[in-house]
């Protein structure tokens, strides 16, 4: 499994673009939004938790659709799927070298995007924490997506179709931390429930996304 | 003898010939009677003056899009079970109907909406897990739609139907967390103390018979269209081997 994770992340940093360009895109994104909505620092302020939230969403999905896409066109996914470790490991390793490359940059490029956005200033805590443990379950919940649709040619539209929705509960609590936060109440609540879906996703989603899986390989 | 006898396509299309008209006509009867008596034959409510009829398909139409998905996930899980052809194609058929249903629930409730609470859309947690059932119901049917081979196309929706059960649900608690709602809360169960008035409430019962009637025959229906193809598929296979 360790191995596969190296291989996963070597490929994704040498193997041009994956890497960055979700990182690249979330700063796109937040770039975008005050053009969109005018520059008045309140309410950017107001909107930044939402934002930062929703644009981490967007740059997740991004990358889903190489999670498994490359594999099945060379077939080393049919070896992996022979291969001593069980799918369902596989789906694991997967979705945690697809956050390594795109949740983890998100989480540490967040706070100065945060400023950007001028985010009060106790939110900045809050904001790295919250994504920090909500992260995992977009990738996790995005590997289990990728696994339904790699048998498909043309899936990255319907990936996103099926993916968001699934994301909604992610959403509404990171995001819920963070607007607490930068209101000044307690951000615990919400936190940990962020936490809860993570550690949820990781704990089941890896059997349906190793069912996905499986149907799609026979 | 068991009760999975009558999920053999064959059996299935020689109970359901019979079944469907007698389902039509409940259906039609029911709604008709419930409509009607509900329109024409009962009160304006005190405060919400004739706006109140909007419940009549709102509340019906709400209780089927729910149920329609429950019933998809009952027959994806004894797909993925049993593997009874039958049952992924009555799942199938009923996201069609289920997807009606939801866009009427959430078109009355916006009808009803705009003169009641000033608005055609709220972010209320009812209306956003409605919203939210609405994507879900999306993506279920756009994944029948893109895979060719069948069976792969039963399995996998049958799962994600199933992933996706989890979190409507986790999405629906979800909402009350973020949310504070105008919809009011639930006001037809048997036990709580304070209902719908008896003479709101009994045409209400009629219409959701009727709205049930009408799931049933056209989930029937669609199911009976879907084993067609399915043979029709297999003759032009047979026939362009020979």
């Amino acid at each position: 499994m360790i191995a596969l994770l190296r291989r996963d992340l070597q490929l994704a940093v040498r193997a041009g673009g994956g890497f960055g360009l979700g990182l690249a895109f979330f700063l796109i994104v937040i770039v975008l939004v005050p053009f969109g909505v005018g520059p008045e620092q309140t309410v950017l302020a107001r909107i930044a938790p939402g934002i930062l939230w929703v644009a981490a969403l967007l740059s997740a999905l991004l990358s889903l659709d190489r999670i498994f896409a490359l594999d099945a066109e060379d077939g080393s996914l049919a070896l992996l799927a022979t291969a001593p470790i069980p799918l369902e490991g596989v789906a694991v390793v997967k979705a945690a070298a697809h956050w390594l490359t795109s949740g983890l940059p998100l989480v540490l490029a967040a706070p100065v995007l945060g400023a950007m956005l001028s985010l009060p200033p106790p939110a900045y805590a809050t904001l790295v924490l919250s994504l920090l443990v909500g992260t995992p379950a977009l990738s996790m919940i995005g590997t289990f997506g990728a696994a339904l649709t790699v048998g498909l040619r043309r899936g990255g539209l319907l990936l996103s179709l099926l993916v968001l929705p699934l994301y909604v509960p992610t959403l509404i609590f990171g995001a819920e931390a963070v607007r607490r936060a930068a209101d000044g109440l307690p951000a615990t609540a919400p936190l940990i429930l962020t936490a809860a879906i993570s550690a949820g996703t990781f704990a089941l989603m890896p059997f349906a996304a190793a069912a996905g899986l499986r149907v799609n390989l026979r | 003898m068991s009760l999975w006898e009558y999920a053999n396509p064959r059996k299935f299309m020689a109970w359901t010939a019979p079944v469907l008209p007698w389902a039509f006509g409940l259906a039609a009867v029911s709604l008709t009677v419930g409509l009607v008596w509900g329109f024409f034959f009962t009160p304006d409510d005190f405060r919400q003056g004739s706006t109140v009829k909007i419940i009549y398909l709102h509340v019906p139409a709400a209780l089927m899009a729910i149920n329609a998905w429950f019933m998809m996930l009952v027959a994806s899980v004894i797909w993925l079970v049993r593997r009874h052809h039958v049952s992924a194609l009555a799942a199938r058929a009923a996201a069609p109907v289920g997807i009606t249903m939801t866009l009427m629930a959430l078109f009355t409730g916006a009808v009803w909406g705009s003169p009641m609470w000033g608005t055609w859309w709220a972010w209320d947690p009812r209306l956003t897990s409605f919203l939210i059932l609405f994507l879900f119901y999306l993506g279920y049917v756009a994944l029948w739609e893109a895979i060719e081979d069948p069976d792969t196309a039963a399995d996998l929706t049958s799962v994600l139907c199933i992933v996706g059960s989890i979190f409507a649900v986790l999405s629906r608690y979800a909402v009350n967390f973020w949310n504070q709602g105008l919809h009011q809360g639930a006001s037809l169960s048997l036990d709580a103390e304070e209902n719908v008035a008896d003479v709101f409430w009994f045409p209400l019962l009629v219409c959701i018979a009727g709205f049930v009637a009408l799931f049933v025959a056209l989930v029937l229906l669609r199911t009976r269209t879907e084993i067609r193809l399915r043979r029709i598929r297999a003759l032009d296979a047979r026939s362009a081997r020979a």
